[in-house]
């Protein structure tokens, strides 16, 4: 049993953490940085702890004066939220070691599961498709002309030491295969010193779909999928919960190989196994998992009516999974609006300032996960995330239209924020046949300069 | 010869550096061009570049590496010629 929970995160997801804590009649503790002394997760908490100064290197992602302060309000167990610690090995290692509780999988499952090239490994013998490429590096054309004869084009050249775009070119046959992969070895050589380099299918328009799941260590289940193909900077700027390019056998599927990679590692807690779709051809390939709650979380409460952060207290506690996959059903449609202190305006530009008025949309299928309170000065210090607005519905189209409704009665004055462009979105008839992939969104924003009326005042006179 | 502030647009930590391991961008008494990046704000996890106006001498850096400013605060001095 926990008696005694300590969250170490801030904003909405920390706010979200106290709520299921006090619910299951645990005291919940939020550690706080100075900047966040007056937020609204520290006035809602049964106690707070400051644990250093704004930067978060000094105080969230600081280890020890979490342990030191988690010790000095005698926690039993810590919760890490998203983002900060929720995915060090080091933190739950630490956490494990000074006799506390940590809320998630063990360190060597956070460990296997968020190395790349282990996941990938982890995929592959749990049975679940991963993008098809080279199982190692290709030494030579021979090599890399066998592995483009099972895998097809276009194909990815990948640096094995590159990461983050950089070292990544496309062939589109045989011939551009030829050309590239010497040139691809030669800047791979001088850029990373590291000839290494592997291809992989390429995939031009994939959408982001990803399986919630929970586990105790011995069984898992699903909750169905998130498809999250709306991203900025391959950043999800709105979700929605089931997917709509999935036909029923493909769920299932999709669902099923999740459920199977999840056993195979004997997951704890709960988890997200994140796929790129290919519309094109019906394939779904595993990309890697995230061991932690993650933001977009609301919409599959919505959809399935089960409190995944509840149920991840309930499992570190010691409680077997309450639920069999048949007890999991799907209701109605679920999206979720990400509302950042940016300017759409103005090239996403952070905005931060004062709250000076603030209307919530409320009304039927409406939820809102946010922090946000008149007069609260945002510190700069952190995520733009302000809000979540998360809006259920029986069906997508009327989902999508209640979004709409939301946004009109949604106020907030002080800074801009993306509000007006997620209003502009949901009536987008693309968005409305839900013919998106994880390119749309980016090409929609330069195709569509108009003006998003802002919510408030610009940046120049926020400040 | 005139005196410039440089101010900071928006409230965030402010960098002397580009990097922890690296010098400086800009030492006390430099010659500096128009548009030379004297010093990063970093604010909501992105950076910002801030640049001297007109060319000139930064004389002075009224605020430490690494310190947290607010909107329109007083980061350094410029001498105009």
């Amino acid at each position: 049993m926990i008696h005694r929970l300590l969250i170490v995160n801030r904003g909405e997801i920390a706010l979200r953490v106290v709520r299921a804590a006090r619910e299951l009649g645990m005291h919940s503790i939020v550690a706080h940085s100075e900047a966040d002394a007056d937020s609204l997760s520290v006035q809602l908490a049964d106690q707070a702890v400051c644990i250093g100064p704004p930067q978060a290197t000094r105080s969230y992602l600081n280890i020890e004066a979490i342990l030191e302060a988690a010790k000095a309000v005698e926690a039993d167990a810590v919760h890490p939220g998203y983002g900060f610690l929720s995915e060090s090995p080091d933190f739950a290692r630490a956490v494990t070691e000074a006799g506390l509780v940590f809320v998630g999988p063990e360190a060597a499952i956070i460990e296997r599961m968020g190395d790349k090239a282990m996941a990938r490994q982890t995929a592959i013998e749990a049975g679940v498709p991963v993008v098809p490429g080279s199982p190692s590096a290709v030494s030579d054309l021979d090599d890399a002309l066998a592995v483009a004869d099972s895998v097809g084009f276009p194909l990815l050249i990948k640096a094995a030491a590159g990461g983050g775009g950089r070292g990544i070119r496309v062939a589109a046959n045989v011939e551009a295969l030829r050309e590239e992969l010497p040139m691809a070895q030669t800047e791979a050589r001088t850029a990373f010193g590291d000839d290494r380099v592997y291809l992989e299918r390429f995939i031009e328009r994939s959408r982001h779909i990803e399986v919630q799941i929970l586990g105790d260590g011995e069984r898992a289940i699903h909750l169905f999928e998130r498809e999250c193909s709306l991203q900025r900077r391959r950043q999800k700027v709105f979700e929605e919960c089931p997917s709509p390019a999935l036909d029923e056998p493909t769920r299932e599927a999709l669902c099923r190989s999740a459920v199977a990679l999840a056993e195979h590692v004997d997951y704890f807690g709960a988890g997200t196994l994140e796929y790129l779709f290919d519309d094109t051809t019906g394939e779904f390939f595993f990309i890697e998992m995230n061991t932690r709650i993650q933001v977009e979380h609301p919409i599959t409460e919505a959809v399935t009516g089960v409190d995944l952060v509840r149920e991840m207290l309930r499992l570190a506690c010691g409680e077997r999974l309450r639920f069999t996959q048949q007890d999991i059903g799907r209701r109605g449609w679920a999206v979720e609006m990400r509302i950042n202190a940016e300017d759409p305006e103005r090239g996403f530009v952070p905005s931060p300032g004062q709250v000076q008025r603030l209307i919530w949309p409320s009304g039927p299928g409406i939820r809102i996960d946010s922090c946000l309170f008149d007069g609260h000065r945002m510190p700069p210090f952190y995520d733009s995330l302000v809000a979540k607005l998360i809006v259920w519905d029986e069906s997508r189209d009327s989902a999508l239209t209640r979004a709409g409704r939301a946004l009109d009665e949604f106020t907030l004055e002080g800074f801009a924020t993306t509000a007006g462009l997620h209003r502009r979105l949901v009536d987008d008839p693309e968005v409305r046949r839900g013919a998106m992939d994880t390119g749309f969104l980016e090409r929609w924003l330069e195709a569509e300069p108009v003006a998003t009326q802002s919510q408030s005042a610009s940046v120049k006179e926020a400040l | 010869m005139s005196q410039q502030d440089i101010q900071a647009p928006f409230p965030g930590v402010f960098y002397r550096r580009q990097a922890p391991d690296q010098p400086v961008l800009v030492e006390e008494g430099q010659q500096v061009e128009a548009d030379t990046v004297i010093g990063l704000i970093e604010v909501m996890k992105q950076f910002f570049e801030i640049k001297a106006d007109a060319a000139g001498t930064v004389t002075a850096f009224k605020v430490e590496d690494e310190t947290v400013v607010e909107a329109g605060e007083l980061l350094a001095t410029l001498e105009v010629e």
